[in-house]
């Protein structure tokens, strides 16, 4: 972008008063900070020795899960939109046609590369069927690079590890009132369609 | 000269044109939606989507009238004095109200629907749709019924435009297709027992603007935005369609045709689309390879050049000190050599190799490869035609050897020469498909029997090719080649047509392509570039002279424009 640009607005810095100018001030308000830090409750933990307690877990940003559907099976239907979105491009599937009479397509293979993920939560957010969450569990740890390569069936485990504690996202939303909620999730290729 | 007013703006048109109210708008970039309208299929105005206002301009007075109702484009002509006016509020709520009527019978499955990103619905509803759905249905998946091998139909999909009835009717001749039932339940199908079994089959799937036909060879293997686009031209028969390759990461998964009014209009044949497997087949060769007392040893592509040197000047010891630079002293016997111009190689390759050859030996023997042949040649109602020679270059490569030679040396004759009176050397380049379509086992050898081949055994042979045949195996030097959708370059159709197009994919590790190969044999400096050399063609021989400038897209015709 060239500084001529007509978006770009140009402000100018506020002036400073003779308070700001002199260091002082300043100098004792970050004193103030540091010392009420010092007093107050303590807000870290000691890990690995005590564990983090997660607040929300429906917003935490941990390791992936592919979620089941009633009758356990990936939920996924291979649309490739997590993959489209990631920014890390560490989704890789293999999408075919599957074998069960009402779906038609399904992933044969779905990895993720957990240590080129930046846990972002796009692949969340670009789902269709709500089939991929990220879950909160933090201490994601390996001992080689390829165990770090989540495939179909480590990441359908995680959510039977997790799906008790955290069930899945979806059921949890507010139902959505707009009339636009029927179409919620396939049409969401048009932007200007209210997704739930 | 009649002009047509657009949104106010004039267009002129020429008096012979007879174009509708899409085609003037499309003149100056307005686009007016359309699913049923075609340009190569009848027009029937039935998906109504293009509706425009349209009235006259009075020539004399200049007062305009406007028609009170609102008219397809499709089916609008467009003469001196029409207007049309495609941006009124209007034509914006009657395009609303047909998205959302398509929109009220579609399962709206975008995620796993193979068409979407390319999908005129999709776009369509964005551009000119209501931003919510009213109708109080929710997503579902469409029924699904294959029609033939080749295409399976999304029942739910359809937006029926008959589009692809149309063209079975019109364009491949065997009306497989047709709508059954009526009103709010038709539906497209097959009778029973007669599947859509035509040699353009695959064309319907291009033509669908939804994704109610899916292409089997493609469905599912993957996302249309993930591929990138090549324009290229298809190898599998003398009629060389336009097309465009479809690839992600080296990999093709689909063949589309891209439009040429000169040669395939928008159509391809279903044995082109699908006939590019043997690229990516394993039993390619892949290495270098060269006979060192009678047993094949690999040979690094850095020695290529000298271990050629030494096969073409007979000069024995792969490692003699002289640079891979042709004999200047004539004092060692006169060889004979000879070079076998595939029909399969470029126009640029074709010429790249003679010149090499030609520089060990100005009278080198320089004949044509072995021509595919398969069946008859198979014209369609509309003009289409399968070849039933199955190379792309044989007129380019035949104009090519009647400008050097002054004649044409077919294989045949060629082989009862080298009977007569063996060549020293003789390379011969290749680069043809596995005979029977994309199994490579079935590489033909029939046409290879070994007596045929004996007349070749006292030479030194240099074989190009890309799978193991009878002759590669008796190779003394063995270079595995490139795919057509590896190779840059030219091809010249049966029409005299030429194309030109750049690889769209690159060859797999091991392989060099023909010209790359070539012009580092020639010690030219840098990447082999076809255009560079194609311009030498046209400069040198008066056949190429039409292609001396920029190639367009569509080509141009070698025959026609030498005449003028
Ligand atoms: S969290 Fe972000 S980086 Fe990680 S897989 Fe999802 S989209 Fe990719
Ligand atoms: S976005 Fe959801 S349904 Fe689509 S491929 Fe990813 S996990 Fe599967
Ligand atoms: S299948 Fe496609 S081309 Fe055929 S009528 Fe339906 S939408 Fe049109
Ligand atoms: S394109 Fe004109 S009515 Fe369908």
């Amino acid at each position: 972008m060239q500084a001529t640009d007509p978006d770009i607005r140009w402000v100018e810095p506020p002036k400073l008063g003779l308070g700001e100018r002199m260091y002082l001030p300043l100098f004792l308000q970050g004193l103030t900070t540091t010392t009420k830090h010092l007093v107050s409750a303590k807000v870290t933990v000691s890990y690995p020795d005590q564990e983090p307690e997660i607040n929300n877990p429906l917003i935490y940003r941990g390791v992936h899960r592919l979620n089941r559907d009633e009758q356990g099976r990936v939920k996924c239907v291979a649309c490739f939109l997590c993959a489209t979105a990631c920014p890390a491009h560490c989704i890789d599937i293999l999408g075919v046609e599957s074998p069960w009479e009402d779906r038609e397509k399904y992933p044969e293979s779905f990895t993720i590369d957990e240590l080129r993920c930046i846990f972002c939560g796009m692949c969340e957010q670009a789902c269709p069927v709500d089939a991929i969450e990220l879950t909160s569990l933090y201490n994601l740890t390996g001992r080689s690079r390829e165990e770090m390569i989540f495939d179909k069936e480590k990441l359908l485990s995680v959510y039977d590890a997790t799906k008790d504690k955290e069930p899945m996202k979806s059921a949890q939303l507010p139902p959505v009132t707009t009339p636009s909620a029927t179409t919620s999730t396939a049409t969401s290729t048009s932007p200007t369609e209210g997704g739930a | 000269m009649a002009i047509v007013l657009i949104n106010g703006q004039e267009v002129e048109i020429g008096d012979d044109e007879r174009l509708n109210g899409i085609q003037v708008a499309a003149r100056v970039g307005v686009e007016v939606p359309h699913y049923c309208w075609h340009p190569g299929l009848s027009v029937v105005a039935s998906c109504r989507m293009c509706l425009v206002e349209t009235g006259k301009r009075d020539a004399d007075s200049g007062e305009i009238s406007m028609l009170p109702k609102l008219v397809p484009g499709c089916q609008t002509p467009a003469r001196d004095g029409t207007v049309f006016v495609t941006d009124s509020e209007k034509v914006r709520q009657a395009r609303a109200m047909v998205e959302e009527d398509l929109l009220i019978r579609h399962p709206v499955d975008c995620p796993i629907c193979d068409k979407a990103g390319e999908c005129h619905l999709q776009d369509y509803h964005f551009e000119h749709g209501r931003s919510e759905r009213r109708a109080d249905i929710k997503p579902f998946h469409s029924r699904r019924r294959e029609l033939g091998d080749t295409v399976a139909l999304f029942v739910d999909r359809c937006v029926m435009c008959t589009r692809c009835v149309r063209f079975t009717r019109e364009v491949s001749g065997d009306a497989e297709l047709m709508v059954v039932h009526r009103g709010a339940h038709e539906e497209i199908d097959v009778f029973p027992g007669f599947p859509l079994e035509n040699k353009l089959s695959g064309n319907v799937v291009d033509l669908c603007p939804v994704g109610a036909l899916g292409d089997l060879d493609f469905l599912y293997s993957q996302r249309v935005w993930f591929m990138k686009q090549h324009a290229s031209v298809c190898a599998g028969c003398s009629t060389g369609c336009s097309i465009q390759v479809e690839e992600n990461q080296d990999r093709i998964h689909r063949l589309k045709p891209r439009e040429n009014p000169h040669i395939n209009q928008w159509w391809m044949c279903d044995e082109g689309r699908y006939g590019w497997k043997y690229v990516h087949d394993n039993a390619r060769c892949l290495a270098p390879r060269q006979k060192i007392e009678g047993v094949l040893q690999p040979l690094d592509w850095s020695d290529a050049p000298a271990a050629l040197h030494a096969a073409l000047t007979g000069e024995a010891g792969e490692n003699s000190n002289s640079k891979n630079s042709p004999p200047k002293n004539s004092n060692s016997k006169k060889r004979r050599l000879a070079a076998v111009l595939s029909p399969f190689l470029t126009v640029e390759e074709a010429y790249l190799l003679a010149t090499y050859i030609r520089q060990y030996d100005e009278n080198a023997v320089l004949a044509l490869g072995r021509i595919p042949q398969a069946g008859a040649d198979e014209s369609f109602p509309n003009g289409f035609t399968i070849r039933a020679e199955k190379c792309p270059n044989r007129r380019g490569v035949e104009m090519l050897l009647s400008a050097l030679t002054g004649d044409v040396l077919s294989w045949e004759s060629f082989l009862e020469q080298a009977a007569e009176t063996p060549f020293d050397a003789v390379w011969i380049s290749g680069g043809y498909p596995p005979a029977d379509g994309n199994d490579a086992a079935s590489k033909e050898e029939e046409s290879l029997a070994p007596e045929l081949l004996a007349g070749l055994a006292s030479s030194t042979l240099i074989v190009q090719d890309l799978f193991a045949s009878a002759l590669w195996r008796q190779a003394d030097i063995q270079l595995p080649g490139a795919a057509f959708v590896e190779r840059s370059g030219s091809f010249v159709n049966a029409g005299n047509r030429l194309q030109s197009f750049e690889w769209a994919i690159r060859p797999p590790a091991g392989v060099m392509t023909e010209g790359q190969l070539y012009w580092r044999l020639l010690d030219r400096d840098g990447l082999y570039n076809a255009r560079r050399v194609l311009e030498d063609v046209a400069r040198e021989h008066i056949a190429f002279a039409a292609a001396t400038s920029e190639i367009p897209a569509t080509g141009v015709d070698l025959l026609l424009n030498q005449l003028v």
